[in-house]
């Protein structure tokens, strides 16, 4: 691991080398989670490509199954969060929740601890994989915390159900400024608020009208607003069109899966989750895909497209450019492909061939 | 088209029938136009009442809802709601649908020949829940910053709705019926509409049924549409995939809806969008609003008239001469039949 080889003695040159680039980039640590069922092997994928990239990133392995904590509660194991909250970024595989278990859905779990507000999903088209929709290139960025996910149902009397969808000037304020910097910070030149106002006149007119207060304060990126129904109809027809989409809960989490349906799935679709104070969550989205596990036939371009997207937010362009471009190089050339791409090598076959492509870069 | 019990006849008089017409806002006034037209030329014994719906009192919508429960049948355009108006103003296609119960939307999504699209063969049914879910209209702001929307669903309009989509798919001789819903995240109230339509399914051991969570329908949709028969799920996902599937079949030019309650019978096009930019302009595509005419013309009991509209609508559509997106105005189109 990169660690050792800071501490064996080495010779005085490579270590002159690699003080220098020490002083450039200062060894991160990310804690990483590497999941349940065919999340182990794809995380030993992306570690082994980040070493071949000589990435200045030092790894720490957690488990987050969850624990019953003082009082009764259930939370993630201490350790883990006090990992997450000293490094502030963390790589997680996909996490079954067993149904029998008792306890909530992990992912909901972190969410809550971390208070993961923006779920940020870039759909870019992948070369090499074919899907009906070329040129796809615009990011989802969803409110995580709120809306109609709250989780408060009630029955009212016998056969009649409410569930209730909260908008909050706060959290609709939060997320409006995260997409805008998230505009600014990555040249996006648009960002269009999704809604139902329509319908929904009070909530998603709430959200709306901080959408509208944020954008003042970003005169240089264009703001639009655009129905769900009729974003739906022209994603489908002509998703080009589009640039930065923020939007409530359920309609992100319905319009970020259509999005990765477009580019090819969940086995292809990174995805991040940013929290307050920093806190940054990067995973892979697809299932934990237990009839392939331990058969070393995972694809893990997601994990790793993931791993990318940690890279820029950290602000690693370079390596992070290095390590997408070999993956998509390799996807694009069709020679090693994992199954779901329609190939027939193994996952680290797969893994190897981005390696070699990474060293051959330097 | 299926109903729980049969409607009450159309009105009617001296062999001619007298239907409901609002023509709404953008678009739909010049596509109500041509449809008049076609009708005029096509000597369709139907007599339409125009009704218009201005966007700011309660009395035009009110005076609609008159003339539709009068007539029984309407054919209306869409009614732009300004979303800048207080939440007391409510969308007045959502008054029009809730007052007049009708709780069926149904929306029939095929492939057409002569268009070109990116998918293939598709051939699905939406059976969408029109009078409650999440467009019930019913919010409040309980702390200055925070807006609560309720979402209803009641055990009543789930088995109505799932009872009228198995009802439609046994009298197509469609074999599978896919309830779309978010049960894992909204246990309660997408739980209810899921059992209710696990009871329903219970009394069609004929149709298959199965269960799709509605991010992974949407997915789906996009990558493989053509393994979904009939859908049937509540109001706002309803909306998300009649769109979605309008989309993959060629646009929102295409595609005719219908509303079905008990008494009333409202058609109009699949994805009711006002069409604002492309008003006036002699551009929109008036497929979609003369398919849906041909459907209440079926409605009607009118079915030669029916069939030979339709068949001169996609026998054009099907010509090389007249294309989707080429230069060539809207009326002449109208008139080539």
């Amino acid at each position: 691991m990169t660690s050792e080889r800071i501490n064996k003695p080495v010779v005085l040159g490579r270590a002159v080398t690699l003080m220098a680039a020490l002083a450039l980039f200062k060894m991160q640590t990310v804690t990483l989670i590497p999941g349940d069922g065919i999340g182990p092997e794809i995380s030993t994928a992306v570690m082994k490509i980040f070493e071949a990239a000589k990435a200045p990133i030092q790894w720490e392995e957690k488990n987050v199954t969850a624990i019953k904590g003082p009082g009764g509660k259930w939370i993630i194991p201490p350790e883990a969060k006090e990992s997450m909250d000293k490094n502030k970024i963390g790589l997680k595989g996909p996490l079954k929740t067993p149904i029998a278990a008792g306890h909530p859905s992990m992912n909901l779990l972190l969410r809550k601890t971390f208070d993961l507000y923006a779920n940020v999903r870039p759909c870019m088209s992948i070369e090499g994989y074919k899907t009906p929709y070329t040129d796809v290139d615009l990011v989802t960025i969803r409110e995580n915390t709120e809306g109609e996910y709250s989780g408060i149902e009630h029955t009212i009397v016998d056969g009649v159900v409410q569930s209730i969808k909260l908008i909050t000037e706060d959290a609709s304020r939060k997320i409006a400024e995260y997409a805008f910097e998230y505009a600014k910070n990555n040249q996006r030149a648009s960002v269009t608020a999704v809604h139902k106002a329509n319908i929904m006149r009070m909530s998603d007119g709430l959200f709306l009208r901080k959408c509208r207060q944020v954008a003042e304060n970003y005169r240089d990126i264009k703001f639009t607003e655009m129905y769900l129904d009729t974003v739906c109809l022209n994603m489908v027809q002509d998703p080009t069109q589009f640039d930065v989409l923020v939007m409530p809960n359920l309609y992100g989490d319905i319009l970020s899966d259509l999005c990765a349906g477009l580019i090819g799935g969940l086995g292809v679709t990174p995805s991040g989750n940013i929290g307050a104070n920093n806190v940054a969550i990067f995973e892979s989205v697809h299932g934990t895909a237990p009839d392939i596990a331990g058969l070393d036939l995972a694809n893990p371009t997601a994990l790793l497209l993931s791993a990318v997207m940690m890279l820029r937010h950290m602000g690693m362009h370079d390596y992070s450019k290095k390590i997408e471009t070999a993956c998509f190089n390799t996807i694009r050339d069709k020679k090693v492909l994992t199954g779901d791409l329609g190939g027939k090598s193994k996952c680290s076959e797969f893994t190897a061939e981005i390696c070699q492509r990474v060293r051959d870069m330097d | 088209m299926a109903t729980v019990k049969p409607l009450p006849p159309p009105a009617k008089y001296g062999g001619r029938h007298t239907v409901t017409l609002i023509p709404g806002d953008g678009i739909g006034p010049e596509l109500l136009n041509h449809v008049r037209e076609l009708f005029r030329f096509s000597c369709v014994p139907v007599d339409f009442e125009v009704v218009n719906v201005c966007s700011s009192t309660e009395d035009d919508i009110n005076n609609a809802i008159t003339a539709i429960r009068r007539n029984g049948v309407a054919l209306k355009g869409n009614i732009e709601t300004l979303h800048t108006l207080p939440a007391s103003h409510k969308s007045r296609n959502n008054l029009l649908r809730t007052s007049l119960d009708l709780y069926a939307n149904v929306m029939h999504c095929k492939s057409l020949p002569g268009v070109q699209t990116r998918h293939n063969n598709i051939d699905i049914m939406i059976i969408r829940e029109n009078t409650e879910g999440e467009y019930s209209s019913l919010e409040h702001e309980s702390v200055t910053g925070v807006v609560e929307c309720l979402k209803i669903i009641t055990r009543t309009n789930s088995l109505r709705i799932a009872e009228y989509a198995f009802k439609l798919a046994r009298e197509k001789g469609r074999k599978r019926v896919t309830a779309v819903h978010k049960a894992n995240i909204m246990k309660l109230g997408d739980g209810l509409f899921l059992q209710c339509c696990r009871e329903v399914a219970a009394g069609y051991p004929d149709i298959a049924f199965d269960a799709m969570i509605v991010d992974n329908t949407t997915m789906q949709l996009v990558s493989k549409p053509q393994q979904f028969d009939v859908m049937v799920m509540p109001n706002l996902y309803g909306n998300v995939v009649s769109n979605v599937c309008a989309g993959l079949v060629g646009g929102p030019g295409l595609v005719p809806g219908a509303n079905y309650g008990h008494d009333y019978a409202v058609f109009e096009t699949a994805t009711r969008n006002t069409g604002k930019s492309i008003a006036d302009r002699n551009i929109a595509n008036p497929t979609a609003m003369l398919l849906a005419s041909c459907m209440m013309l079926d409605h009607l009991k009118l079915y030669d008239y029916a069939t030979m509209i339709r068949n001169a609508v996609l026998t054009t559509m099907n010509e090389t001469r007249v294309r989707l997106n080429s230069p060539r105005r809207c009326s002449p189109h109208t008139f080539h039949n």
